[in-house]
């Protein structure tokens, strides 16, 4: 045990040291500069339409870069993939395995991904007479959490085996394997110029990734529990994290630390996920207690809430134009808001 | 992955990340988050879910006129 002691007294060293480091910094925080700067206003969103026709638990969902099409998953065993300007349902992709966790669509807006508890991302063509399986990704030895296209033939997955990895459509293999966290990864964000992505997980870290040479280039502590949810600020400058701590928090990348804390003592549930406004001001933030709360991610305070799902709201997302904001739900539907 | 390694194992591991984020360059945040509140100000303005969206430029609002005959 002589060794591990020695190399433990190490690693507590180096913390101390990148913790002086960034307190050396520490001059203030986003909340404190951001106390001139004038409220945003109470955020009044409309339930504008409510997308019926999953039978099961919504785990996932993903706009289409096209701003109106959407990719959700269910439990039901189903991908659909939505007009939402209509409302209808334009593609189903029946899945081999129920037990999905995550579905996204490529920026192409001809493949699906989607995968969970059967450990593998499977990815499907739309855009032919009738959805067809393209490639199954089977490497992971956990399950599948998230799920993002870089393009038609690469993507990064996020698993419970506490990697992430960048797959070759291609060739159907691993091309790069991101190995740092210690808990299951849970989500996964890529910047907006698209040379780093940042995951979260279970090890209540969140880390910056090199997505071509595979490092891990910084590590985001001070949740104390479960990263669920992630998502890059626009000006990509910031991480948004959210936790099963029931808080989430702005961490500066090149202050590499947390500059903003969203947390309310009334809130005693986990939150689910998060989802940005085209500038990053308002946050939308997901919960275990069946709301959505919506932050102003500056000055730190709540601005407003979505209630009406009957269950937990278990993903967001605003689509690239920033027209407006979709949950979905435990209780099987999704709905747009603006 | 992190689960088949011994404690060891991972203790190495996590000791190397942290002697590569030792040397991070870290810029004061009173600088860098500025920028980025900043960035958010000047976007605020073009931000749709802030502003609100014009009934005839939003197309999820329901069509005018038309009833519900039953």
């Amino acid at each position: 045990m002589g060794e591990m002691d020695t190399l433990k007294k190490e690693a507590d060293g180096l913390k101390a040291q990148i913790e002086a480091g960034r307190k050396a910094v520490n001059d203030t925080t986003m909340a404190t500069l951001a106390s001139g700067v004038a409220a945003a206003p109470r955020v009044q969103l409309k339930n504008r339409k409510t997308l019926k026709g999953h039978l099961a638990k919504i785990y996932g969902l993903h706009w289409s870069a096209d701003n109106r099409h959407m990719v959700s998953a269910s439990q039901d065993g189903k991908l659909l993939i939505w007009d939402t300007y209509t409302g209808n349902k334009v593609y189903a992709v029946p899945l081999k395995s129920s037990w999905v966790m995550s579905c996204s669509m490529a920026p192409s807006g001809n493949l699906v991904a989607s995968g969970g508890l059967d450990n593998m991302c499977t990815i499907a063509n739309i855009k032919g007479a009738s959805p067809k399986t393209l490639r199954e990704l089977d490497a992971h030895e956990g399950y599948l959490s998230h799920s993002r296209f870089l393009n038609d033939s690469e993507i990064l997955t996020a698993s419970g085996d506490t990697t992430c990895c960048l797959w070759d459509l291609e060739t159907g293999k691993q091309k790069v394997i991101y190995k740092s966290h210690v808990g299951d990864c849970m989500c996964l964000a890529v910047s907006p110029d698209q040379n780093t992505f940042i995951s979260g997980a279970c090890d209540s870290s969140a880390k910056l990734w090199d997505i071509r040479d595979g490092g891990c280039k910084q590590t985001f502590i001070g949740h104390t529990s479960d990263i669920n949810a992630i998502a890059f600020y626009p000006s990509g400058t910031a991480v948004i994290t959210g936790s099963d701590d029931c808080t989430l928090k702005m961490y500066d990348l090149r202050a590499d630390q947390e500059v903003n804390g969203y947390q309310d003592a009334a809130l005693n549930a986990g939150v689910t996920s998060v989802s940005l406004s085209s500038s990053g001001r308002l946050i939308f933030a997901g919960y275990d207690n069946f709301n959505c709360n919506i932050w102003d991610s500056l000055k730190a305070e709540k601005v407003g809430v979505l209630s009406g799902h009957d269950n937990r709201v278990s993903c967001i997302g605003v689509p690239d134009d920033g027209l407006g904001v979709c949950t979905g739900s435990w209780d099987s539907f999704l709905k747009i808001w603006n | 992955m992190a689960r088949d390694m011994s404690d060891i194992d991972i203790l190495k591991m996590e000791l190397e990340q942290l002697k590569k984020e030792v040397s991070t360059p870290r810029e004061p945040v009173s600088k860098t988050s500025k920028e980025t509140m900043d960035w958010c100000e000047a976007a605020s303005g073009t931000d749709l879910l802030i502003t609100g969206v014009p009934d005839d430029k939003n197309p999820y609002k329901p069509e005018k006129g038309g009833c519900i005959i039953t």
